[in-house]
């Protein structure tokens, strides 16, 4: 029985907290998105709108609830369901830290990939449940979009998989620690091709076209209202937890400190010098609020930002305190608090991607997949494998053997993009292009 | 069925139960929907609809699917190799640009065809 009560533990978290999470994501992403053009963003509910989410929820939980008359009402009620338990059970077998596991699976890459990929059956089902051209539309195009970058995305897995030789995200992290380099350094078109293609699965700008609202409305949600609107909305951020997870654990260390062969201690104790970076960012992040919290307008505003600055003083010392602890205590805490801090920074370049590029045409985004990033990505597996081979049987630095063939990918790339891609035709190109395909339809 | 995958299964129990307890309990919270007529049809800009959804759709959208089942077969015929990689070496390569060769006559094919053009 012992044996279950982390992983049973562990479980019961994950699905008590992701909804918050996802909750406070989206809070993140509206205030990013305010900053990077000038405005300030929610500031009415809670300090900063730090009770925003909550707000959110209870709003989406007390609305009105719509079902067309011509939508199949069992699908329909089926889909964001399917959506929202696909995108959770993902996470069984992802390593937040070296503790806090549900179950290390030897296959476990391959089944996150597996499960996250069953979510495209709830917006299919519910694109096509709705019974309305714009819902259909977007299920369709989500699942043309997730099926070609899902190739894609495969190849830059196996890339890594070359370096680890293993599926066990457990030891994909190991192998990152035994080789002393984070695998994005090894293969960086591997997780170039990985990002690009994790934007695309997750639907997100600028290739969130199944939800293109100029386009298409709301793509595959748009007969969906309330609280089932709420459980699409929250399969998506967790999908995007999902994939920021994965992407950390394979090209980022997983739950490794950055500079692990840095050991020095702390004269006379067993501390290391830079484990103790956590516990003072904490600290930094709850003087911080202290400083915001007089300055809120209102009593409460004031109260609910000292609240967040408690928390952060409360997390610091969870993790001064585990210092002290034994090995597994330590690693298990510390692990958990960088793997989230790699998550956090992979999304955050989600949300500065989203502001910063505009949207693809349809064909622009399947062109990128099927022209650019799947015969990239199998250039590069060819290029980890020789270079392996280098290491193995000629001795080569493991450094240095994957210079030259990412060099040639490099140029591959730069041949591919030079005349194959034309992703940014001019505008006689484009007319040229749609008199060719549409005849009588130019001037 | 291996230990290992009991709390996977605990797990997935919980995360199917917490989107369908939430619905109903949304249902006793919420007021009841009083849509009537034009709000209750499928939402098409305003303008009355017109004939179902369901009708014909771009057969692009069929050979993305079968491209993908190529391809996808492929990649995961990548993963066992690349795991063994590391105990196969030359001969491992050998076999593999082999098989990929194969594949990229294919994909040429495809190409000229324009099979993987979407206009």
């Amino acid at each position: 029985m012992r044996t279950l009560l982390i992983p049973v533990l562990c479980a019961v978290v994950i699905v008590a907290l992701l909804p918050l999470i996802a909750g406070y994501i989206v809070l993140v992403e509206r205030k990013v998105m305010a900053h990077m053009q000038a405005r300030l963003g929610p500031m009415r509910v809670g300090p900063h709108g730090l009770l925003q989410p909550i707000a959110d929820a209870l709003k989406l939980m007390l609305k009105e609830d719509v079902i067309p008359t011509n939508a199949d009402r069992l699908i329909f009620w089926f889909a964001p369901v399917a959506s929202v338990a696909a995108a959770l059970v993902a996470y069984s077998a992802m390593p937040i830290g070296p503790a806090f596991q549900i179950a290390d699976l030897n296959v476990g890459l391959l089944f996150i990939v597996a499960v996250s990929s069953l979510g495209i059956y709830g917006v299919v089902l519910g694109g096509w449940a709705s019974n309305s051209h714009y819902s259909l539309l977007g299920a369709m195009r989500s699942a043309a979009q997730l099926v070609s970058y899902e190739v894609a995305a495969g190849l830059a897995l196996v890339s890594v998989l070359l370096l680890a030789g293993s599926l066990s995200m457990k030891e994909i992290v190991q192998a990152q620690l035994d080789q002393g380099v984070w695998f994005v350094f090894y293969v960086p078109f591997g997780f170039f091709i990985y990002l690009v293609a994790s934007i695309a699965e997750t639907n997100r700008a600028p290739f969130d076209l199944p939800e293109a609202d100029s386009e298409i409305v709301a793509g595959y949600m748009t007969e969906y209202s309330g609280f089932r609107w709420a459980l699409y909305f929250l399969a998506e951020y967790a999908n995007v937890i999902v994939v920021a997870g994965v992407a950390t654990t394979l090209f980022f260390g997983g739950w490794l400190r950055p500079l692990t062969r840095y050991h020095d201690h702390f004269p006379g104790t067993h501390v290391e010098l830079l484990d103790v970076v956590p516990a003072f960012a904490m600290i930094a992040l709850a003087l911080y609020c202290f400083r915001l919290a007089p300055r809120q307008p209102l009593r409460v505003q004031k109260r609910v930002m000292a609240a967040a600055g408690v928390k952060c003083v409360l997390f610091a010392g969870i993790l001064f305190a585990a210092l002290f602890g034994s090995d597994a205590v330590r690693e298990g805490v510390h692990g958990a608090f960088w793997f989230l801090a790699k998550v956090g920074a992979y999304i955050y370049c989600f949300m500065w991607f989203r502001f910063t590029f505009p949207r693809y045409r349809f064909d622009q985004l399947m062109r990128l997949s099927w022209q650019f990033l799947i015969p990239l990505g199998l250039v590069n597996v060819i290029g980890v494998a020789v270079a392996i081979v280098l290491r193995e049987r000629w001795d080569w630095n493991p450094f240095f053997s994957l210079v030259p063939t990412t060099i040639v990918t490099l140029g591959f790339a730069a041949w591919l993009t030079a005349d194959k891609l034309e992703l940014s035709g001019t505008d006689e190109d484009i007319a040229a292009e749609s008199a060719a395909v549409l005849p009588g339809s130019g001037e | 069925m291996p230990a290992q995958y009991i709390p996977i299964l605990i797990f997935a129990v919980l995360a199917a139960a917490f989107p369908i307890v939430t619905l109903i309990a949304a249902k006793y919270v919420r007021p009841e929907s009083k849509a009537v007529g034009a709000k209750l049809e499928a939402y098409e800009s305003g303008n009355p609809i017109e004939g179902s959804a369901r009708g014909r759709y771009s057969t692009r959208f069929y050979i993305i699917a079968i491209l993908f089942v190529v391809f996808d077969v492929e990649t995961v015929f990548l993963f066992p190799w690349a795991i063994r990689f590391g105990q196969m070496g030359l001969y491992g390569l050998e076999t593999m640009l082999v098989f990929l060769g194969i594949l990229l006559v294919g994909y040429i094919w495809l190409y000229r065809k324009g099979a993987l053009d979407w206009l």
